[in-house]
């Protein structure tokens, strides 16, 4: 078990392991997916108030969780890495940030195209929204960050401790924003006026949110492989696999 | 050769900095001068109507604020960066987020602390109350340290860089949302006669995090943008 563990620290391995495993979670990933899209987009019941059009809730809901879950992960992963110096665990932190920008942008176009048959506009500065959209911008400074540094590693380590500072900063965002928006007595809207949500919606939320989640531990090792094959461009067994002398 | 203690080392710090400072007057008054030029701006492009001056006043008054502490920020370690004594701070006996926080006290008090002295001034251009102008000097008391503290953070990370500047703002901008959103909405409710302790006892916990928490995080990426 440990042993696991302890090659899946080190760089060749976790190369050779993740490449066995991605074809199966990409596979799985598919088959929830289809499996959430068919039963929330035709199986579950039309809302009695919104009509079919709270089906976009279905890509919505679950990439704004993952939004979120990302950037948790991205900051948990910069940790590890600044505290025992894991390659790894910078290769994953780093990996997870245009994805995680992905997701929150996906999560604000779905929201958009929601918000125009509901409420009537493009962008309403709900507080959801607007601290959706800082979210976006943390994500990007992340990137823009690793980017403009030259050093990899050290670009990883830098990009780790704005993740953390980011990590303490989104709380106290989302709070601000909410009681800002409920200090200006904005358009008071709410998402779901039923107290709760029927089961029939449910199971499809939940499995659309297992799909994307395998989604992006997918892309993830997919990135992930690259992005230490880059790293690892000067050792022996990259040189082996690639052919080069 | 013996060390100073720790708390001779921060003063000792502080008047160097706040020295090299005074021996650059006229860098002195720039981002003050940029503070009142973007302030003065917002009428000339949005109308000079009083009642509506009076209502967006806080906000543009917060909002340039804001960039003229961004635009404040890269020397903050910029010059140490570039003699070199920024290196002697990491080596040297005293702990380096100490140093960090004297580095950013005196920012604060040669970009901040002018802020806040012409801010009752850009009050009246705006037409703002008397009691708006009260509050608006509390929350930018309260607010500008912890943007000089958390644009530390920033700077720390972005002063290895050729072109940091940009991507400081990136950074930078997106972390200074809640001090923006509790000062700016502070003055609107002193304008309209609500109370504002909540808003600035919200401020002064964001302050007393920023104090405690950004040197650390500061001297922590200080490390890896000089290693």
């Amino acid at each position: 078990m440990w042993h696991f563990f302890h090659q899946l620290g080190s760089p060749k391995h976790f190369y050779r392991i993740a490449g066995r495993w991605i074809p199966w979670l990409a596979v799985a990933c598919v088959v929830s997916m289809l499996y959430g899209l068919y039963q929330g987009l035709l199986v579950a019941p039309t809302d009695y108030q919104q009509g079919d059009s709270y089906r976009i809730m279905f890509i919505h809901v679950p990439a704004a969780w993952m939004s979120l879950f990302i950037y948790v992960v991205m900051a948990g992963a910069g940790a590890i890495g600044l505290i025992w110096h894991m390659k790894l665990a910078e290769v994953v932190a780093i990996s997870s940030a245009p994805i995680g920008a992905s997701f929150t942008f996906l999560a604000l176009i779905t929201g958009s195209i929601w918000g125009k048959p509901m409420w009537g506009t493009w962008w309403v500065w709900d507080a959801r929204l607007t601290s959706e959209l800082i979210l976006l911008f943390l994500y990007l400074g992340v990137m823009a960050l690793y980017g403009a540094v030259e050093d990899k590693r050290t670009a990883a380590r830098a990009t780790a401790i704005l993740a953390l500072v980011g990590v303490v900063n989104i709380p106290i965002i989302h709070y601000s924003v909410e009681w800002w928006n409920t200090l200006h007595q904005g358009p008071t809207v709410t998402k779901f006026d039923t107290p709760s949500i029927d089961l029939r919606m449910l199971i499809p939320l939940l499995v659309m949110a297992v799909a994307f989640k395998l989604f992006y531990v997918v892309v993830l090792l997919m990135r992930a492989r690259v992005e230490v094959l880059e790293r690892e461009r000067n050792t022996q067994w990259v040189r082996e696999l690639v052919g080069s002398p | 050769m013996n060390t100073p203690s720790l708390s001779r080392a921060f003063g000792l710090l502080l008047w160097r900095d706040l020295t090299l400072a005074f021996r650059r007057r006229t860098e002195l008054f720039n981002p003050l001068l940029f503070f009142v030029l973007v302030t003065s701006l917002f009428p000339l492009g949005i109308g000079a109507e009083p009642a509506l001056l009076r209502a967006v006043g806080p906000g543009i008054i917060w909002v340039a604020a804001l960039l003229a502490a961004l635009l404040s920020l890269d020397s903050v370690f910029r010059s140490d960066f570039e003699d070199g004594s920024l290196e002697q701070f990491l080596i040297s006996a005293q702990p380096l987020s100490i140093l960090v926080l004297a580095k950013v006290v005196a920012h604060w008090l040669i970009t901040g602390l002018p802020l806040l002295i012409v801010a009752p001034l850009l009050g009246l251009l705006l037409d703002l109350p008397t009691a708006s102008i009260v509050t608006l000097m509390l929350t930018l008391a309260l607010g500008t340290p912890v943007l000089s503290l958390i644009g530390a953070i920033g700077v720390a990370l972005t002063v290895g860089l050729r072109r940091g500047g940009v991507i400081l703002s990136l950074l930078v901008l997106p972390l200074y949302v809640p001090v923006l959103i509790f000062a700016a909405n502070a003055v609107e409710s002193a304008g309209a006669g609500l109370s504002i302790a909540a808003h600035l006892s919200l401020l002064s916990a964001l302050l007393a995090l920023a104090v405690s928490l950004s040197p650390l995080a500061a001297a922590a990426a200080l490390k890896i943008s000089l290693s």
